[in-house]
């Protein structure tokens, strides 16, 4: 994994839900981070953050996860994750996580440090102020919750969005609510989950975008759900597959 | 008051399924989140102040116990009775024998959560005395026969114009061409018939947003000026009040108020505020003859020592709620129990159990907002994973779902089990899906598809693909 001399070596965090359903996100997230100047790699020993359990109560599930995560990125300079949701159970949780164990506070901590969620990371970190991308369509940017609150994930997206050359954006009302995913909350309370995102869909159709963008696939794959069950044309993207200009794939529920 | 908790799903699918509520709720939340917003926006020291009350509130519960003995010195020196009560029955009990040796027909109260808490209403009514709320919510709810759907708005559920019907139905006396179009017309009807109970009323009850240490204060904040009228003209009042309400000083008390209207209702400060200080002294010219004060813990103290201390710094503004989807989708009832919301799915597994109020910790998205709006910066969603963990710990997680997460865990944890399983499976889903690019539905993940399409997956799982790439084989 030897980076060029100069280039920083980002781990990327790929998570298990672009690894399953949408890997073009991934190709995005490694396009975007090269072109910052970045070496990538995607180490195997990852799986999933281990947020499921954790919000659970199955903190000893959790525990091991962090572990297993921890070790397989800590060597790289950044840990880069597509996912504000997944950066923000390395960055914050983890090290609550395993604060009372003491072979591995240290490194929670040390790890904690170099995580970063991918669009925050470009701008922060590498001073991306602009990129080479072009659209001709009229979006909404959501706020996906974890991105928002925990990491503080909310102009950047939109700073990058605006130099996309024919991409208009435009607010949707409440984009800061959260639009009922909430990982095994989806499921395990269907009926609410489904109340919220209806909520979020008539704020977005009331847009009148084509197209809604968001940093976090579970969400994208929630409201694209919903839109698609309600028949809606909108298309329903990651903003790393905008930005990078990844757009050969069909959008999240998209018919071919 | 018995919990309906443990049946949190259906009461959450009726609810959502009541046109009426719905309307209710998109009516008033918006608006209580927006003016927050607004006051917040208007005051540039606001996240100072968030800071000073959280450290004045944990400051407070460190020495709960110095606090609350000089409160009792400070109120009795100013001539109040102070009691303290370890249960609800308790507290039921106290209050009824104040009643009782006041020789007391009728009993105005305002508004109170803690009264909301202990069931008063039903115990003093058992005893045969007339109960009046006088906070216009509480009234609305007390004829109605139904309990408070959020901690500063009981009757946010209720729309104008079932209030109109109940005013017609239960006033008698009340002329049929009097218009009651306008909220400032209905509380004029209320106030019709309130003004003779407060004239009337024997003993007042009210809550107390504040207990102050060093004068033996207690402190109200209302927008109706019912509670003064609740406290000042009966014979006797009686301050119910828990013992997390207690702050050191007058100046603290301040700090904090600054914080409650504000995260409430977006004022800057409650149209009445006030603080009393024992009975009538001689020379004043009005206020009760005995002031009594019943100091609850209800399981409150257990706390102080655990990670839920935390959620005694509450108080009580419903900013949580009035920003948190689950709430406004749903409304108070659903939950169950006195304090719905955010602050409730802490709360109530306190109070009541987390086995009987199971459901109320897990049915939140984690979205974080409630955190965020808190004036006093308590880690709700943390404090409910907390409960989550002590569920999972006892086994009360439903089997099926524990299953499933033991299933998915021994897989998560093996790197490469995980990666040949996905790297086989998801090109068959993909393959599956690829025509439609969404499943309407799918076997194994009902609870997604009744309500909202899966996306199918790409084929090929990105670590495959990667494997490719790094070997040079073109995507």
């Amino acid at each position: 994994m030897g980076g060029s001399a100069g280039r920083p070596r980002v781990g990327l965090f790929v998570t298990c839900l672009v690894d399953l359903f949408r890997p073009s996100v991934g190709f995005a997230a490694v396009k975007l981070l090269r072109d910052a100047g970045c070496d990538v790699d995607v180490p195997v020993g990852q799986t999933c953050c281990g947020q499921p359990a954790y919000n659970s109560g199955d903190k000893a599930t959790a525990e091991d996860l962090a572990r297993q995560t921890i070790a397989a990125l800590e060597g790289y300079d950044y840990v880069v994750a597509p996912s504000g949701s997944c950066a923000g159970m390395l960055k914050v949780h983890y090290p609550v996580l395993l604060a009372d164990d003491p072979a591995w506070k240290a490194r929670a901590a040390a790890f904690s440090a170099k995580v970063h969620e991918l669009i925050s990371f470009l701008v922060d970190v590498r001073g991306l102020d602009k990129v080479d991308a072009r659209l001709d369509a009229r979006a909404t940017y959501h706020d996906s919750c974890s991105g928002l609150r925990e990491l503080g994930v909310r102009e950047q997206p939109r700073q990058l969005l605006r130099t996309v050359k024919g991409l208009e954006l435009v607010e949707m009302g409440d984009a800061e609510v959260c639009c009922g995913f909430g990982g095994t909350f989806s499921v395990k309370y269907p009926d609410i989950s489904n109340a919220i995102v209806e909520r979020k869909a008539e704020r977005i159709a009331a847009t009148g975008a084509g197209m809604l963008l968001a940093g976090d696939l579970g969400c994208l794959m929630n409201m694209a759900g919903k839109l698609s069950r309600q028949g809606r044309k909108i298309a329903v993207r990651h903003v790393a597959e905008v930005l990078a200009g990844e757009l050969s794939d069909p959008a999240i529920c998209e018919r071919p | 008051m018995r919990s309906t908790s443990p049946a949190f799903k259906a009461n959450a699918r009726a609810a959502l399924a009541d046109a009426q509520l719905q309307r209710a709720l998109s009516e008033v939340a918006p608006g209580l989140a927006a003016r927050r917003s607004a006051a917040r926006a208007g005051l540039p020291e606001f996240e100072a102040l968030r800071e000073r009350g959280r450290a004045i509130k944990d400051h407070t519960l460190a020495h709960l116990d110095l606090y609350l003995e000089e409160f009792e010195r400070k109120a009795t020196e100013a001539g109040s009775r102070v009691h303290f009560a370890p249960t609800a029955e308790d507290a039921r009990q106290i209050i009824a024998a104040i009643c009782r040796e006041a020789g007391a027909r009728i009993v105005t109260k305002g508004k109170s959560m803690i009264s909301e808490e202990v069931g008063l209403n039903a115990h003093l009514e058992g005893a045969g005395l007339e109960v009046v709320e006088t906070d216009l919510g509480e009234y609305l709810i007390q004829i109605r026969g139904e309990t408070p759907s959020h901690i500063i708005a009981p009757a946010i559920h209720l729309t104008q114009d079932q209030v109109e019907a109940d005013f017609r139905r239960l006033h008698k006396g009340l002329r049929k061409d009097r218009v009651l179009i306008e909220p400032t017309q209905l509380v004029a009807e209320a106030r019709q018939i309130l003004r003779d109970k407060f004239l009337s009323a024997d003993v007042g009850i009210t809550g107390a947003n504040f207990l102050i240490a060093e004068t033996g204060s207690s402190v109200i904040v209302t927008n109706e000026g019912n509670g003064d009228l609740t406290q000042s003209l009966p014979r006797v009042h009686i301050v119910l009040a828990s013992i997390e309400k207690m702050v050191p000083t007058l100046e603290d008390a301040d700090t904090l108020i600054r914080l409650l209207a504000r995260s409430a209702t977006g004022q800057e400060i409650s149209t009445y505020t006030t603080f009393s200080t024992g009975p009538r002294r001689a020379g004043d010219p009005d206020g009760p003859e005995a002031c009594h004060v019943v100091i609850l813990d209800n399981g409150r103290s257990e706390l102080l020592g655990t990670a839920f201390r935390e959620v005694l710094r509450c108080i009580r503004c419903g900013a949580c709620m009035n920003h948190c989807p689950v709430y406004t989708a749903i409304g108070g009832h659903a939950y169950g129990w006195v304090y719905p919301g955010p602050i409730g799915s802490v709360l109530t597994p306190a109070l009541i159990g987390v086995h009987s109020a199971a459901h109320l910790p897990n049915a939140s998205t984690f979205c974080g907002r409630c955190e965020e709006v808190c004036p006093m910066k308590i880690p709700l969603p943390g404090l409910m994973r907390h409960w989550r963990e002590e569920e999972f710990s006892a086994g009360d997680t439903p089997l099926l779902y524990r299953l499933g997460l033991k299933a998915w865990a021994s897989i998560a944890r093996r790197p490469r089990v995980y990666h040949a399983l996905v790297r086989t499976l998801m090109p068959v889903l993909g393959a599956l899906g690829r025509r439609t690019g969404a499943f309407r539905h799918l076997p194994l993940a009902r609870g997604w598809t009744k309500h909202r399409d899966l996306a199918a997956p790409q084929g090929r799982t990105f670590q495959a693909l990667w494997a490719d790439h790094k070997a040079g084989v073109p995507r």
